[in-house]
């Protein structure tokens, strides 16, 4: 099959501009926010809001709209600003663990107890873990930062660890959203963040299997950039591929918005290595599937760090596909557009199409930031002539890729799909900006928060038949929570369905308030997200979709798996782990 | 200035809410003004209208019924299109039909006949405002209780009136079969529903699933009566669960994210049917409804039924009232349409809502003086009211003693301030001259005269007469029993155990709530809060003293001891008479239609020989109340026959109840489960 130039990645070859990710990350990214130091929505002078730095597309523009959707969503108002405060001076200084140090520099792993590298591996983007560090309040954060190179370093690293009883943390790219890397408060010992970013490299590439063995510390853009030098991809796409890491999908069960065509993690995972206290646990051969009891990689996908360190994975690659098309459909109403999307998971064979978005997060106040979304003349046919109601649009955006005459057939079959839904076709170039947004929409919390607006998305899975249950009732359990807790300006509360499955859809919740008035407003935020869980818990969805528990859900784990189930994990746990060196306390 | 008035004294956030008398307005200006009126209500926020077409396609083609349909079927070996062709039946029975034109002219009508029976019709205001407020945040259930037919379209009217959408209310089927009146009713929103459903699976399947729909839709409100039908007594009935379940399922499987439970309680100074309802209660029964017999009620429409007071209540969050009562995610494993029965934990919910409803509409509802003397006169010897007459001045003395004693117990009293005592007592008697009369500062019993007797009137028929005046009476005493139910209770345990220790005291409330559980209706699982809160209107009122272990009388509060006492003492003496009848009675197994009229006619001899004080005895209402109660406690049990309800009588059981309540042993605390019937 032939290959094309055209792909996904033209987008993301501009975003990253220095290769690897470097020792000190803290050199190109914030460790106080999202992404890239230099990429970030501010208003200038004039107030109008502006995308910095060179990396993305929207980057250096002007984004008309934003200021005015952003005071009449939040109530926010230029004039009060909310900048962080910059002090990383507070970090106390690390406990060591002498006789380990002094062996872990004979191994000659790099490592490194400066106060910027540790707080950077400390916490992951929960809104309260970014909040306290625009505060400037520095909780415990480790003691010590290594960065392993390859397999045989962290077999090493693990084997001090255990000899001389330090906690180990894995980090990876670090977006857990979760409370996953937050250091447990009541460890004593010497916790050690083992950063894999050195470990990046592809090792091999099998074309006749279609594989490629991968090292589990290697970030997403990275590995799609090297495969498509070779013509290939993996298709995995979370949301987060820029910075998140291989063995943290595997770690997390993780999901990419491709998923449809190319499937989640723990599809496209044949083979994985990691190292436990225990040892190294390893299939025997690359299989494609097997019948020898329960699959040992589910106890390590989903780990969360609480077993071991994924250090090499093997994966399943694909040619890059011949032929890609973005496409967006603008629905009357979010219930039409789910009742239409249930539709396309029934009627489409799942090979080649990809729907992920739909949901008021576009709505035409939000969309207009991001230029012409809905241009003048469109908007009139849309809402005069069809009788939409701007306020209630929803909009789906939908990206085909594969062979040119399927990609064409299976484009004509959801779109006459989406027309028995009242769905209008609404252009290439509105799918193709969604799914540009998706990478800087995380850099929107960033300014929020410059204005006291504080704002984070979740999300669950949920049968098909309580989609819109869901959505309903979640939304307004949000909307009710604040008023009950004094948040003064009703907070943005909107959903949206990003994954499609046979059995049901991958729901997105965003919620976002202006706390100005709240004296603790981090705790609101709190009491109302879990509120929030409690909600959906009680509507059939599940804890988590792909974000995973970390601490942040923990106790909702119980009643999720069983007591039995807990005992089984926790049954694990005790053999591979006795002395808890993986001590990150996620899960359970 | 008597067209708005306040409810004095109750407690809570309603305290001293001001009515406003709405047919003031319909006086001053045109009756077809109003019907013709601009209606433009605020409906619920999330719905768009549904037309009756719409609604009840929805039903037939849901999943549930699809479901039941099948199951149905293969039951029955009947094919599917059957089964779904006879739903289609029963919806076409049941369904309404709401239409604005027939809300106007339902307007037009209730305006000529409220004008012509009552002085006034009172309605608190603040509660219309917080109602068009829910109305639009979540789907909203309206409760009234039901005393009179009179009220069946009246908070219709009141919404219509002010800009609110009217209800879909449902009605039992009897009134669907009146020529023409059905159909305007059903027209005016009203869906109508079988009685005795008993086991008839698709029946309930499609009522339940068409009551959901409306709750799910939200576009109008909803009303029912929980107490399932018209009280014959004025007083409470024990809740029905089913329609109650039917309308929370929604919020317990997470098809909406609340609900809104707006009791309403309607009350009135003088009932129409009171005597048609006192002779049902002895025996004479009950004419089916017509629409020539309503026609012949022309001549009830010519009498003074002085005011209607219609007070809703604050609105209520279903998703706050379960908090902690119900997990949603028992709903999660199986798909939400499937049949299913009701959980333990989903039943207990319901009953307990349900019953609290019943209470909060007591707690609003309005008393009038008239009850108040009802429950003095009732305490009367029966040779007082018949024959020498019971002095005004001390009725009306301790009426003002009474008004005192139910303003410490928490009661709404309707008594108007800017008139002088007197007028107020002795206008309520004349609003009620067919059941006493005032002649020479002395009150007596009207006992109806018969036209053109015959034969001199017999022991027994002299009897019946009385009862019918005595259970009028006992009606309108009923209105204001459940302000005193408590303490009256705990009065009659400190009577029977001649006790002072509180568990003693508590065991024996919980006694005697057991045993009237069908009389007072009090919340389950809230025994030992009803026991407290007895306790501490006692105090208040100066009949005891409380301590940690004990409960002492107080010499200042024999009066009001006494007098409660003696409210309880007709229903105690009654269900004696019950009990008695079942232990000596050799034939272990009767039926029901056996029992009350023999229950009854021991009740003429022993009130003829002087045995029996309370006439109460001979209401049918009571002496199946009083079987209900042993089947409860398990001392009768019904068996289940295809003809008609008989009942197995374990008379050493029925003997031993009889035995506690007449203080001859202690009580022990009896057992039951929860009652949850659905």
């Amino acid at each position: 099959m032939s290959c094309l130039n055209f792909n996904v990645s033209h987008v993301l070859s501009q975003l990253n501009l220095c290769q690897y990710l470097p020792f000190h990350r803290q050199e190109i990214m914030k460790w106080n926010g999202w992404g890239y130091s230099d990429s970030r929505f501010l208003f200038n002078k004039k107030g109008q809001a502006e995308f910095t730095g060179k990396r993305y597309k929207l980057s250096g523009m002007i984004i008309p709209g934003l200021k005015e959707w952003f005071e009449g969503t939040f109530g926010a108002n230029l004039q009060h600003k909310s900048p962080p405060i910059l002090n990383s001076s507070a970090v106390r200084p690390p406990t060591l663990n002498e006789a380990f140090v002094e062996e872990l520099k004979s191994t000659g792993v790099p490592f490194s107890h400066d106060a910027e590298d540790r707080v950077f591996r400390a916490y992951g983007h929960c809104v309260h873990e970014i909040f306290a560090l625009r505060e400037g309040r520095i909780g415990r954060v480790p003691d010590l930062v290594v960065w392993p190179n390859c397999h045989n370093d962290v077999v090493k690293i693990v084997e001090l660890a255990c000899k001389h009883n330090v906690c180990l943390i894995p980090y990876g790219g670090g977006t857990s959203v979760s409370s996953a890397l937050e250091c447990p408060s009541e460890e004593t010992r010497s916790i050690v963040s083992l950063d894999t970013s050195q470990m990046n490299r592809i090792l091999w590439i099998d074309e006749k299997n279609l594989t490629a063995h991968v090292e589990a510390g290697i970030v997403g853009q990275d590995l799609e950039r090297l495969l498509n030098e070779s013509g290939y991809c993996t298709g995995h796409e979370p949301d987060s591929m820029e910075f998140s890491s291989l063995g943290g999908w595997v770690a997390t069960r993780a999901s990419g918005m491709k998923k449809n065509i190319y499937g989640n993690i723990e599809d496209l995972v044949v083979h994985i290595k990691m190292v436990t206290p225990r040892g190294v646990i390893e299939k025997s051969c690359q299989g494609p599937r097997m019948s020898t009891g329960p699959d040992v990689h589910h106890f390590i996908l989903g780990s969360e760090g609480t077993l071991g360190v994924v250090t090499e994975v093997t994966m399943k690659i694909r040619p890059m596909p011949e032929y890609q098309k973005y496409g967006s459909v603008v629905f009357p109403n979010f219930e039409q557009g789910v009742a239409c999307l249930r539709e396309v998971a029934k009627q489409v064979t799942p090979d080649f199409y990809l729907i992920f978005s739909s949901g008021h997060a576009l709505k035409p106040q939000v969309s207009s930031i991001f230029t012409s979304f809905l241009d003048g003349l469109k908007k009139i046919y849309i809402t005069k002539f069809k009788g939409f109601d701007p306020n209630r649009l929803c909009v789906a955006t939908l990206l085909f890729e594969g062979n040119r005459e399927k990609v064409l057939q299976h484009e004509k079959q959801v779109y006459d799909i989406a027309a028995k839904f009242g769905g209008l076709a609404a252009g290439e170039d509105n799918g193709q900006r969604g799914y540009m947004l998706t990478f800087v929409i995380a850099y929107l919390r960033d300014l929020g928060m410059d204005y006291y607006v504080m704002g984070e998305s979740f999300e669950t899975s949920v049968p098909w038949d309580r989609v819109l249950d869901i959505c309903q009732n979640v939304k307004a359990r949000i909307v009710h929570e604040c008023k009950e807790r004094g948040v003064q300006f009703t907070p943005l509360s909107t959903c949206r369905v990003t994954q499609t499955y046979d059995a049901g859809a991958c729901v997105y919740f965003y919620f976002g308030f202006n706390y100005r008035g709240l004296s603790d407003p981090v705790h609101v935020y709190e009491q109302v997200e879990h509120a929030a869980r409690e909600e959906i818990l009680a509507n059939g969805g599940s804890l988590s979709h792909h974000h995973g528990v970390g601490k942040l859900r923990k106790e909702w784990m119980s009643e999720t798996v069983s007591n039995v189930g807990i005992g089984m994990l926790k049954s694990v746990k005790d053999y591979v782990d006795p002395n808890n060196i993986f001590g990150n306390r996620n899960l359970f | 200035m008597t067209h708005t008035h306040r409810a004095s004294g109750r407690a809570g956030p309603e305290h001293d809410e001001e009515f406003v008398d709405i047919l003031e307005e319909r006086r001053r200006s045109s009756d077809l003004g109003h019907a013709l009126r601009t209606f433009n209500p605020h409906p619920y926020r999330g719905a768009p209208p549904c037309s009756t077409a719409d609604l009840n396609k929805a039903v037939l083609e849901s999943q549930y019924l699809r479901y039941v349909a099948k199951e149905i079927a293969m039951e029955t070996g009947s094919s599917e299109e059957d089964v779904r062709e006879e739903a289609r039946g029963i919806l076409e029975e049941m369904s309404q039909n709401l239409q604005l034109r027939f809300i106007r002219l339902m307007g037009y009508t209730l305006t000529k006949v409220f004008k012509r029976l009552f002085t006034g019709i009172f309605v608190n205001m603040e509660g219309l405002g917080t109602l068009q407020q829910a109305i639009q945040e979540a789907p909203v259930i309206l409760m009234p209780n039901h005393r009179s037919y009179v009220d069946f379209l009246v908070i219709s009217y009141i919404l219509f009136t002010y800009d609110i959408p009217v209800p879909v209310i449902a009605a039992g089927i009897p009134l669907a079969g009146m020529k023409m009146v059905g159909e305007i009713l059903r027209r005016s929103g009203a869906f109508f529903i079988r009685r005795a459903i008993g086991s008839d699976k698709l029946y309930w399947a499609v009522l339940s699933e068409y009551v959901k729909t409306i709750v799910r839709k939200g576009y109008a409100p909803m009303e029912f009566y929980v107490e399932g039908l018209r009280s014959r007594t004025l007083k409470s009935v024990t809740p029905k669960l089913g329609m109650m379940h039917m309308v929370l399922e929604p919020y317990f499987k997470s098809e909406v994210f609340d609900i809104t439970l707006v009791p309403v309680s309607i009350s009135y100074d003088r009932v129409l049917e009171e005597s048609l309802l006192a002779h049902e209660l002895l025996g004479v029964p009950k004419p089916k409804e017509s629409t020539a017999g309503l026609l012949k009620a022309g001549k009830v429409l010519q009498e003074d039924y002085g005011t209607m007071h219609v007070n809703f209540g604050r609105p209520l969050s279903v998703r706050q009232l379960c908090q902690g009562k119900i997990n949603r995610c028992q709903y999660n494993s199986a798909p939400r349409d499937l049949p299913q029965k009701p959980t333990e934990e989903a039943q207990a919910c319901v009953s307990w809502l349900a019953h609290l409803m019943v209470r909060i509409q007591d707690e609003g509802s309005v008393i009038s003086p008239w009850s108040l003397m009802a429950c003095l006169l009732l305490q009367a010897p029966m040779a007082v009211l018949t024959e020498e007459g019971l002095p005004w001045e001390r009725l009306a003395e301790r009426t003002l003693w009474l008004r005192r004693l139910a303003l410490d117990c928490g009661a709404g009293l309707n008594w108007p301030g800017q008139t002088p005592d007197s007028d107020v007592m002795s206008s309520a008697v004349a609003l009620h001259r067919s059941v006493v009369y005032r002649r020479a500062g002395r009150v007596y019993l009207l006992q109806q005269e018969e036209p053109a007797r015959k034969r001199p009137i017999s022991p027994e028929e002299a009897v019946m007469r009385i009862a019918t005046a005595v259970l009028m009476l006992a009606s309108y005493r009923n209105q204001s029993l459940h302000v005193f139910a408590r303490p009256a209770l705990l009065a009659t345990a400190l009577h029977i155990t001649k006790s002072t220790q509180r568990d003693e005291l508590f065991a024996c409330f919980c006694f005697l709530q057991d045993v009237f559980s069908y009389e007072f209706i009090l919340v389950p699982g809230e025994l030992s809060q009803d026991f407290e809160e007895a306790c501490v209107l006692l105090e208040k009122c100066g009949a005891v003293h409380i301590s940690q272990q004990e409960v002492t009388l107080s010499d200042m509060g024999l009066e009001a001891l006494s007098f409660l006492r003696a409210l309880i003492q007709p229903f105690i003496d009654s269900y004696q008479v019950m009990f008695r009848y079942l232990s000596e009675e050799g034939d272990p197994v009767l039926t029901e239609k056996q029992l009350v009229p023999a229950v009854r006619n021991r009740a003429t001899k022993l009130i003829l020989s002087g045995e029996l004080r309370t006439y109460e005895a001979l209401s049918s209402d009571t002496l199946k109340n009083a079987l209900s109660a042993l089947q409860r406690l398990e001392a009768v049990t019904k068996l289940r026959t295809p003809e008609q309800n008989e009942y197995k009588v374990n008379s050493a059981a029925v003997g031993r109840i009889g035995d506690i309540l007449s203080g001859t042993i202690p009580p022990q605390m009896l057992q039951t489960t929860p009652d949850a019937r659905l």
